[in-house]
């Protein structure tokens, strides 16, 4: 601490006071001066909690948009219901929408277009995140459902099951385990695109760096430590990925 | 038309591509209760389309099929009720691949039938035993041969207590060893008097164990009838010339 104090006035007098002891002062004041991991923890915190948010909306939406897609496209001929084909436009130019534009250019749009008078930004962020998420998710869910051999439906329709069930029952489980490393991939994106919302205000992990260096004027310690805070948190992701995969694939051996 | 034909096939057409392809060209057929119909053909002949129509997989362009005396084509029909009553059986299985024999056995009879659980175990066992794989029940369809796996597609058809068994090419799919051993289950099968709708490259099994043979060719019922007469005397030289590059 002493230290500390020392070598960062001589640094600021310009003295030389050797790498070491200069990379120490750095670190210091990126990570210990002023509490500051305090603020990297709660940026983890928020960071996290926003991605639980976007992904419990993306996947929300992403299921209800596939299951609509998927049961208008398998209708029978001659059956075709009007509503579902109206909700069932509502929902491709949703896809087209979200993936045709760029997720920053959506966030701008939402903040200081459709939500401008409100101030809640990281809130707005999430909300972002997961309506853009829920596209993508729409595309992989339904991606799953169609690329499953036909003949598993055939077989569960020519038992006498109904629509539901055969989709509960034997297309779904089946659809999911062969779904889930693209929904993995989909989900390292969605942690690491919370940083965008720092763009607008929001107040997650990247906004805590620049808070930082906004102040020291040091970059290289506060972004390299949130790189490996992302890094860390997308590796115990991936690792908790993998551990469902194996527990699913066990059943067929 | 015979009044007290199970299944009674009125022209039914089958086109896709706006009328380009025809898979099924007008075919009409009644099959009794109790027939066993071989419905033979060279490949892109309509056999399978034709089949397929009798449980709707494939919805016909025009004709209708009639079940039980309901026609089935109609579309305020509720298909669901009747293909509990057609079993069918597919070239390649189609077990499901993420459940046991046993719960592949067991799911529509206890999510259509509304069976319980013990008893839906317990006919699934017997018919299990029937084919000589009770000691598979607890194992996945990947641990089982193929020709184990179609018994198992088969049983687990039976388990609904199906009117009718329709067969989709049951034995292409099979190493040629595992050929006789689906065959015998079949054969078994027409011996108890199942009416059986089959598909097969197996001219054997046709004229051994068929009352009646389809030859389809071209979308079109080319030629139909015992399975002597199909094999001794075509008529048709469409027939003839099939018969002759596969006998």
């Amino acid at each position: 601490m002493e230290n500390y104090i020392l070598w960062k006035e001589m640094l600021q007098e310009r003295v030389d006071i050797g790498f070491w002891k200069e990379q120490y002062v750095y670190f210091y004041q990126a990570f210990i001066e002023n509490d500051r991991w305090l603020q990297y923890l709660q940026g983890v915190g928020t960071t996290l909690l926003t991605t639980a948010f976007a992904l419990i909306l993306g996947v929300a939406l992403g299921i209800i948009v596939a299951s609509i897609r998927t049961a208008h496209d398998q209708q029978r001929p001659g059956h075709r219901n009007i509503f579902l084909g109206i909700l069932n436009a509502v929902c491709k130019i949703y896809v087209t929408v979200i993936r045709g534009t760029p997720m920053m250019v959506q966030m701008l749009i939402m903040c200081y277009v459709i939500f401008s008078s409100s101030r809640s930004f990281t809130m707005i962020g999430a909300l972002t995140l997961g309506i853009n998420s829920g596209a993508y998710v729409a595309e992989i869910i339904r991606g799953g459902l169609m690329n499953l051999d036909a003949g598993q439906s055939e077989a569960g329709r020519s038992l006498g099951l109904g629509y539901v069930d055969t989709m509960a029952y034997i297309v779904i489980p089946q659809a999911f385990k062969a779904i889930l490393p693209a929904l993995g991939n989909e989900f390292i994106i969605l942690l690491k695109d919370t940083s965008l919302i720092a763009m607008i205000g929001g107040k997650e992990l990247l906004h805590a760096a620049q808070n930082i260096y906004g102040r020291t004027y040091e970059f290289m310690y506060p972004l390299i430590g949130i790189a490996c805070m992302y890094l860390v948190m997308v590796m115990i992701f991936s690792w908790l990925q993998g551990k469902l995969e194996r527990r699913l694939r066990q059943s067929e051996r | 038309m015979n009044a007290n034909a199970l299944i009674s096939v009125r022209d039914v057409k089958k086109y896709y591509n706006g009328g380009k392809v025809r898979a099924l060209d007008g075919v009409s057929t009644d099959i009794q209760k109790g027939e066993v119909v071989v419905i033979i053909g060279p490949s892109g002949g309509g056999k399978s389309t034709l089949l397929r129509t009798l449980n709707l997989l494939e919805e016909p362009t025009e004709g209708r099929v009639i079940f039980d005396g309901v026609d089935i084509t109609d579309p305020k029909t509720d298909i669901d009720l009747h293909r509990q009553k057609m079993g069918m059986v597919f070239q390649h299985f189609n077990l499901f691949p993420h459940m046991t024999i046993l719960r592949n056995m067991t799911l529509a009879p206890m999510r259509v039938l509304k069976k319980s659980r013990e008893e839906a175990e317990a006919k699934a066992m017997q018919l299990l035993e029937r084919v000589g794989l009770a000691d598979k029940a607890a194992n996945y369809p990947k641990q089982l041969s193929g020709g184990q796996q179609q018994r198992v597609a088969i049983v687990r058809a039976l388990a609904m207590d199906p009117e009718v068994m329709l067969f989709d090419e049951p034995t292409s799919a099979l190493d040629p060893e595992m050929v006789g051993e689906v065959l015998e289950v079949m054969k078994q099968l027409a011996a108890e008097g199942m009416t059986m709708v089959v598909v097969t490259h197996e001219m054997g099994f046709a004229r051994e164990v068929g009352s009646r043979v389809l030859f389809l060719a071209g979308g079109k019922l080319v030629e139909e009838g015992t399975p002597e007469k199909i094999f001794s005397s075509p008529e048709s030289p469409r027939l003839q010339d099939f018969l002759s590059k596969v006998l």
